[in-house]
C-alpha cells in the first residue's frame, strides 16, 4: 500500500512537473533584461529551498535518532541528506549555467553561489563519513552528531558570505531585488515548481529510504549466514 | 548488598545479536568467572559492565548505579585488552594522570604506594616505552588499582602475563575480595581464575548457558563447566 | 574542582606526550615555514597586494599545518587501548573534549607564535603594532580550530582514512571562522584598529566559538561511549 502511494506521488511530481515546464516554456513571457535564459531560474531557486528543507528534516531526524536511538531516524537523515544534495548539486549547476549565458562566467565568487559550494562540501563530508564507519550503530550516532554540526554550520555560512562578499559587490545581481517587481505570473510559477520539488524530494526520500531498509536487512543476513557457519 | 546486576541485557550490532537476554546478580565480595568461546560476548558484556558500551536494551547495575554514573566509575577499576598506558610518559607520570581523573584524595602518595607495590618504585621516572613486558603489565596492574575500587572488571587479565604478574595480580585480586570488592574477571586461564571465583557465568553465543557457584569439583577439573555446558561441538 | 583538575590532567598529559617527542610539532611547523616560504612566489613580496592578503595566507597556513596536530589529538589515544581507560574513568565528556581542546591550543598557538615572527621577516613587514588585539584575534580563531578539531576527531578516531577525513570535515565548516579571522587579521597585520565596519567579523568568531563549543561539549559524550 505503501509503495503504491509512494509510485503515486511520483507520477503526480512528474506529470506537475510536465505542467510546469509546458508553462514555463510556452506562456510566460520573456523577463525584461534577461531574455529567454531567465527561466532556468525555476529550476535554480526551488532545488536550493528544497535541499535546505531536506538538510533540516536530516537534522531533526539526527536528534531523534541521539535521544531515541530508532533506526527509522538514521535511515531517513541519511536519505534525506543523499536527496538534498542531489538538490543542492542541481542548484549549483543551474547556477552555473545561468552564469554563463548571463555573463560570461562559468563561476563567480559571490555570496551564494559560496555559500552554496560550501553547504554541498559540508554535506559530501556527512556521506564520507558514513562510508568511512562500518559498525551501523556507530555509524549511525557519529553521523548523527556530524547532522547536528552540519547544519548549525551551514547556517553560519550563508550569514558570514552574505556579509562577506556584499562588501566586494560581485557582477551578479541579487536576485531579491527582482523579487519585489516580478511579474505575478512567474512568481505563482516559483512557488508551483517548488511545490512540485517537495514533492519529488518527497517521493525520492521515500524511495531511498525504502533501498536503504533493504541494504539493512541483506547486511544483517550476511551478518547471521557468516554467524551459523 | 547487591554489587552487580544485569537484566534481560541485549547488545546488537546492527542486526546481530551479541548478547541475548542475558541476567544474573551478585552479591558484594563475589569474584565472577567469566568463561565462554572466543566470538561468545565476553567482552561485549565487560564493556557493558564498564561503561564503554551501552546495551541496546536491558539493565545494567553496578553498586546500585548506572555504570555511566561518574560516581560508580570512580569506584570500578578496569584491565581491558589493551594495558591502558602511555608509551610516552613514565610510569610516575602515567599513575599520575590516573589519580588526578579519579579524583584520588592524595595523588602523590597514592602513586607512591602503588610503585611499591607492584615493585616499580626503581624505574619510576622511566618511560613506559622503554619498559619490559612484564613491567608494563604491572603498571597497567598499578593504573587499575591506583584509585582503591571496589568493583574490578578484568578482560583476559592473566593472558600474556609473566609468572611474577601473575603472583601480583593474584595478590591483589584477594586482598581486595577481603576488603568486600567485587571482581568480574573473563579468562581462558581457567586454573588461576578458578581458584579465586566464587561464581562462574558461561556464555555460548551471546546467551548465558550456566550460571553458577564455583564449585570443588570445577577447581579440580578446570574444564568441568565447558564439558557440561559448553557448545556440543 | 576536580572538573578543572581532570581537565588538566588531560592537557597537561597530552602536553607533555608532544612536547617530549615533538613528532606533530616538528611536522606542522616545517609544513608552516614552507607554505609561508613557496607564496613568496605566489604574490611579488614587495607589492601592496602583500598587505591585502596577509591576514588570508596567515590564516591559509594556521589552518594546514594546524590539522597535523589535530589529526594526533584522539589518535594518540588508540595504542595500548588507552581510550577506553580514559572513558571508563569518571571523567566527564565534557572536560575530557576540553582538556584535548586546550592542548590542541596551545599547540598551535606555539606554531603562530613562531609563523608571525618569521612572516614579518621574510617578508618585511611590521606586524605588531596592534598585538594584543592581534593576539585576542588570534586565540578566538585558533580556539575554534581547536573546538572543531578535537569533536571531529573524537567522531573519526575509530576510521581507517581518519587523517584525509578530518580535514575534509573540518575545512568546510570552519570558513566563516577563518575568514572573520583573516579579515581581521589583514585589518591588525597593517596597524589599523578594528573599525565599525569590521566589528562584525569579531561578532561572527565570537558567536562561532560559544555555539560550537558548547555543541561539541554537549555531544562529545554521546560520540565516545558506544
Amino acid at each position: 500500500m505503501r509503495d503504491k502511494i509512494i509510485y503515486g506521488a511520483g507520477i503526480f511530481a512528474a506529470l506537475y512537473f510536465v505542467r510546469n515546464l509546458y508553462v514555463i516554456l510556452l506562456q510566460l513571457p520573456d523577463e525584461a533584461m534577461q531574455g529567454a535564459v531567465y527561466r532556468i531560474f525555476f529550476f535554480h531557486l526551488p532545488p536550493y529551498f528544497t535541499a535546505v528543507a531536506c538538510f533540516l528534516g536530516a537534522a531533526i531526524a539526527s536528534g531523534l535518532y541521539l535521544k531515541t536511538k530508532n533506526w527509522k531516524y538514521d535511515v531517513f537523515a541519511v536519505s534525506a541528506t543523499e536527496v538534498g544534495l542531489a538538490l543542492a548539486a542541481i542548484n549549483l549547476v543551474t547556477g552555473m549555467i545561468w552564469g554563463r549565458q548571463q555573463w560570461g562566467i562559468w563561476w563567480t565568487w559571490d555570496a551564494r553561489l559560496t555559500s552554496a559550494l560550501i553547504t554541498w562540501l559540508i554535506y559530501l563530508g556527512y556521506l564520507m563519513l558514513r562510508e568511512g564507519i562500518k559498525d551501523p550503530s556507530e555509524r549511525a550516532k557519529n553521523s548523527a552528531v556530524l547532522s547536528i554540526f552540519a547544519f548549525f554550520a551551514v547556517y553560519f555560512t550563508y550569514k558570514a558570505n552574505e556579509w562577506y562578499r556584499t562588501q566586494h559587490p560581485g557582477p551578479v545581481l541579487t536576485i531579491r531585488t527582482g523579487k519585489n517587481t516580478i511579474d505575478p505570473a512567474m512568481q505563482a510559477m516559483l512557488f508551483h515548481n517548488l511545490g512540485a520539488f517537495l514533492l519529488l524530494a518527497v517521493v525520492l526520500v521515500a524511495v531511498r529510504m525504502n533501498l536503504e531498509n533493504s541494504q539493512r536487512a541483506v547486511e544483517s543476513l550476511r551478518r547471521r549466514a557468516h554467524a551459523i557457519a | 548488598m547487591t554489587a552487580l546486576q544485569a537484566h534481560d541485557l541485549w547488545k546488537y550490532y546492527g542486526d546481530f545479536a551479541a548478547l541475548q537476554k542475558v541476567g544474573f546478580e551478585f552479591a558484594a565480595g563475589s569474584c565472577v568467572a567469566l568463561l565462554g568461546r572466543n566470538g561468545a560476548g565476553k567482552t561485549t558484556l565487560l564493556r557493558i559492565l564498564a561503561g564503554l558500551s551501552q546495551a541496546s536494551e536491558g539493565e545494567v547495575r553496578i553498586l546500585d548505579g548506572n555504570p555511566r554514573q561518574a560516581s560508580v566509575r570512580s569506584r570500578i577499576g578496569i584491565i581491558g585488552h589493551g594495558i591502558g598506558i602511555y608509551d610516552d610518559l613514565s610510569a610516575e607520570e602515567n599513575l599520575l594522570t590516573f589519580a588526578r581523573l579519579y579524583a584520588v584524595a592524595n595523588p602523590a602518595k597514592a602513586v607512591d604506594h602503588w610503585l611499591e607495590r607492584t615493585d616499580l618504585a626503581r624505574v619510576r621516572r622511566g618511560k613506559a616505552r622503554e619498559f619490559s613486558r612484564g613491567m608494563r603489565q604491572r603498571l597497567a596492574i598499578a593504573r587499575a588499582f591506583i584509585h582503591s575500587p571496589n568493583f574490578l572488571i578484568l578482560d583476559e587479565p592473566f593472558t600474556s602475563l609473566d609468572d611474577r604478574a601473575i603472583a601480583l595480580l593474584q595478590g591483589l585480586l584477594k586482598d581486595a575480595l577481603h576488603q568486600g570488592a567485587t571482581v568480574v574477571l573473563s579468562t581462558h586461564q581457567l586454573k588461576e581464575a578458578l581458584e579465586l571465583a566464587s561464581h562462574v557465568l558461561l556464555l555460548n553465543r551471546g546467551k548465558l548457558a550456566f550460571s553458577g557457584v564455583r564449585t570443588a569439583e570445577m577447581l579440580a577439573n578446570p574444564g568441568w563447566v565447558y564439558q557440561h555446558y559448553g557448545e556440543a561441538a | 574542582m576536580t572538573y578543572f583538575n581532570q581537565v588538566f590532567a588531560i592537557a597537561g598529559k597530552d602536553l607533555r606526550s608532544e612536547l617530549r617527542t615533538k613528532e606533530a610539532l616538528n611536522a606542522s611547523l616545517s609544513f608552516a615555514v614552507v607554505i609561508l616560504l613557496l607564496f613568496s612566489f605566489v604574490v611579488d613580496p614587495d607589492s601592496e597586494m602583500l598587505e591585502q592578503m596577509s591576514g588570508g595566507l596567515l590564516w591559509m597556513v594556521f589552518a594546514f599545518s594546524g590539522v597535523l596536530i589535530l589529526n594526533r589529538g584522539f589518535a594518540r589515544e588508540l595504542p595500548n587501548d588507552c581510550l577506553d581507560a580514559l572513558i571508563a574513568s569518571p571523567i566527564p565528556g565534557s572536560a575530557l573534549f576540553f582538556g584535548k581542546a586546550i592542548a590542541n591550543f596551545a599547540l598551535i598557538a606555539i606554531i603562530e607564535a613562531i609563523c608571525f615572527p618569521v612572516f614579518g621577516i621574510l617578508y618585511n613587514l611590521t606586524w605588531t603594532a596592534q598585538l594584543p588585539v592581534l593576539v585576542a584575534v588570534s586565540a578566538l580563531a585558533t580556539w575554534a580550530m581547536a573546538t572543531l578539531g578535537t569533536m571531529f576527531g573524537a567522531l573519526t578516531v575509530n576510521m581507517q582514512l581518519r587523517e584525509l577525513m578530518l580535514p575534509m570535515l573540518i575545512y568546510p565548516m570552519l570558513i566563516p571562522a577563518l575568514m572573520s579571522a583573516m579579515q581581521l587579521t589583514t585589518l591588525l597585520v597593517a596597524g589599523q584598529a578594528i573599525d565599525s565596519e569590521h566589528i562584525i567579523w569579531l561578532r561572527v568568531l565570537i558567536a562561532f566559538d560559544i555555539i560550537f563549543t558548547s555543541l561539541a561539549a554537549v555531544l562529545v559524550e554521546t560520540v565516545l561511549v558506544g
